[in-house]
């Protein structure tokens, strides 16, 4: 009798799932019909252009096996600069970016009165992180003559050529984007809200103080929220281009280089398609295998609730 | 008990940080000035673009100008080579709405497919859709370009609006969470009163989808607002150019010496943002913090 109902209902699951079938892909069809055009068919394509030193003005390109890989590794000295400044962004602009958002989501977790006022001003710049007008603006701040310097002078520093000189370049734009930490930190604030209040409560009858607080429970109840974060960010960090384009435009001496814009200016500028795809690429395996390694890491330092008690 | 709890030396006084009144001036002082220094570039931009020639070199620290100097805002929107930000606007406006409404609905569809229907392959693609959030657009971009060209489409609108008509990964990804909060009851009483699938995305989903469609809306207008990339390859005549690309010629330093029109005109990109960004800032919040967008 039961066996029966039991291979009623799975049968009656398996004709739904057949009627779902058309329809089913008839709702995912646009998203399905864009991915194989505009991603999966391009991505195809650009691996075989990597093989090839295509140039889009004269709309040929011969197979030339790895040389375009060979060139960049072995050749390409600017490849390596770009590398360098890509990784010098990432390993300081994504670690003070979380720092920052997280200090201030403790903060303003802290306290209840004008939170939203606080939040506001906080999520302000990354509203605006993205636009032309804020990079204009920064190159403005930083400008010989500008903002920065303006004020310094009143203190009696003569302040550098910022954006002018290959050591602090870079800095400009890392500060721009530690500017710019609200979402991660709106994120944040969403997670501390969500620490039972309990576990403060019983730590602090145990006589924990402030710091032992924040380790022993804010930072591991957070881990999770700070993986999700770490990973947007890395991949974010390595993207960068409209910043680099506007304010530094990769100079001086292609400090500011940044992996993106090195990619564009090959393809776009100088047409040699083959190798830029080249370089993107390498650059696709590079994510992967970062992102694959933190997913790895993940279970060595990120705790979730469920599996807390084993 | 109510003469312990007047006298107030039956209690050790508490230490300063913990007395409430002088605890909160603390706390508003600091995160307020923290504030307020986050703020400040943005201040001082507006500040500056009000300011006459001279005085912005001379008062630079300043927001508030000495002179109010409203006249940057015309002699910015000049535009150059006769061609006036009147047009530059039309066409990020142009952009940004219909770039936007294909997003989105899109987007809509097709998370109903994926949080409420049952089909062959199902989670595969669905796996794939979070893959593509992580790709770099530069290793789309260049065969997209080649693609583009052969068909003619260079300084057109298609090459950026066309690859939106599968709507977004990110908005499918926050309106199937949405999708999964609301009850599956209502699903099942209209399949009972006889609705197809397609009914109940009509009459049962999208109704309830009003919230997340809404914050899907801005983030797409925010970003479609500020692209820069796409646009900056498929746009060369200045005819078309969006405020992003108009703004990057117009303030052009071997170019342009007019630094108050140029703050005129960076600040003045930035107001449809904080119009929407003041008007649905709960709708904001939520979805970052809920699905963890970035902004």
């Amino acid at each position: 009798m039961a066996a029966a109902t039991l291979n009623k209902a799975k049968r009656r699951k398996k004709s739904n799932f057949g009627q779902d079938n058309l329809v089913g892909y008839l709702f995912i069809g646009p998203w399905l019909a864009a991915f194989l055009l505009f991603t999966f068919i391009p991505i195809s394509v650009s691996l075989l252009l990597s093989f090839t030193d295509y140039n889009v003005l004269a709309n040929s390109g011969e197979f030339i096996g790895l040389d375009n890989f060979q060139r960049m590794f072995f050749e390409d000295r600017r490849y390596w600069r770009s590398v360098n400044a890509t990784l010098k962004y990432v390993v300081f602009s994504v670690p003070l970016r979380l720092v920052f958002a997280l200090g201030v989501a403790m903060l303003l977790n802290s306290y209840r009165r004008g939170v939203g006022v606080y939040r506001a001003a906080f999520y302000a710049p990354s509203i605006i992180g993205g636009s032309i007008a804020v990079a204009v603006m920064w190159r403005e701040i930083f400008g010989n003559d500008g903002l920065v310097n303006f004020a310094l002078n009143l203190l009696g520093i003569d302040g550098p050529n910022w954006l002018g000189r290959p050591e602090t370049a870079i800095w400009t734009l890392i500060i721009l984007a530690a500017w710019q930490f609200g979402s991660p930190m709106l994120i944040f604030l969403a997670g501390l809200k969500n620490i039972p209040k309990h576990l403060y409560e019983s730590a602090e009858i145990d006589g924990a103080n402030a710091w032992q607080r924040f380790l022993r429970i804010t930072l591991p109840m957070l881990t999770p929220i700070i993986f999700f974060n770490l990973i947007m960010q890395l991949i974010s960090g390595f993207m960068v281009f409209t910043q680099a384009f506007i304010v530094t435009q990769g100079k001086p001496l292609d400090t500011t280089l940044f992996y993106a814009l090195y990619v564009y200016r090959r393809a776009f500028e100088q047409n040699e398609m083959g190798y830029a795809s080249a370089m993107a690429w390498v650059m696709l395996m590079v994510i992967a295998l970062l992102t694959a390694l933190v997913f790895r890491s993940s279970s060595y330092w990120v705790h979730y609730e469920a599996g807390d008690g084993s | 008990m109510a003469q312990r709890g007047a006298n107030p030396s039956a209690r050790p006084p508490l230490p300063w940080h913990q007395r409430k009144p002088l605890r909160a001036l603390v706390y508003h002082g600091f995160v307020g000035l923290f504030a307020l220094l986050m703020l400040y570039p943005i201040l001082w931009l507006v500040g500056s673009s009000f300011k006459p020639p001279d005085e912005i070199w001379t008062n630079q620290t300043a927001i508030l100008p000495q002179e109010f100097y409203p006249q940057n805002y015309p002699n910015g929107w000049a535009g150059f080579g006769g061609i006036s930000f009147t047009t530059f606007y039309r066409n990020s406006l142009f952009y940004a709405t219909v770039g936007t409404l294909l997003s989105v609905s899109a987007s809509a569809v097709v998370a109903y497919g994926f949080a409420r229907l049952r089909f062959r392959g199902r989670r595969f693609w669905f796996a794939i859709m979070l893959v593509t959030l992580m790709l770099p657009t530069q290793v789309q971009i260049i065969p997209q370009y080649i693609v583009f060209k052969q068909l003619g489409w260079l300084n057109t609108f298609y090459p950026l609006l066309l690859p939106r008509i599968g709507g977004s990964a990110f908005f499918i990804f926050m309106i199937i969470q949405f999708i999964r909060s609301i009850p599956r009851d209502l699903d099942e009483a209209a399949m009972i009163d006889g609705a197809s699938k397609i009914g109940i995305f009509r009459l049962v989903i999208l109704p309830q989808l009003t919230p997340a469609i809404i914050t899907a809306a801005i983030f797409s207008f925010y970003w479609t607002w500020d692209e820069f990339l796409v646009p900056l390859i498929y746009l060369n005549s200045p005819e078309l150019y969006l405020v992003s690309l108009a703004l990057r010629t117009f303030s052009d330093p071997s170019g342009q010496t007019d630094w108050g029109a140029i703050f005129a005109m960076s600040a003045l990109s930035l107001l449809p943002v904080f119009v929407i960004f003041i008007a649905f800032q709960r709708y904001l919040v939520e979805g970052i913090s809920t699905t963890g967008l970035k902004g």
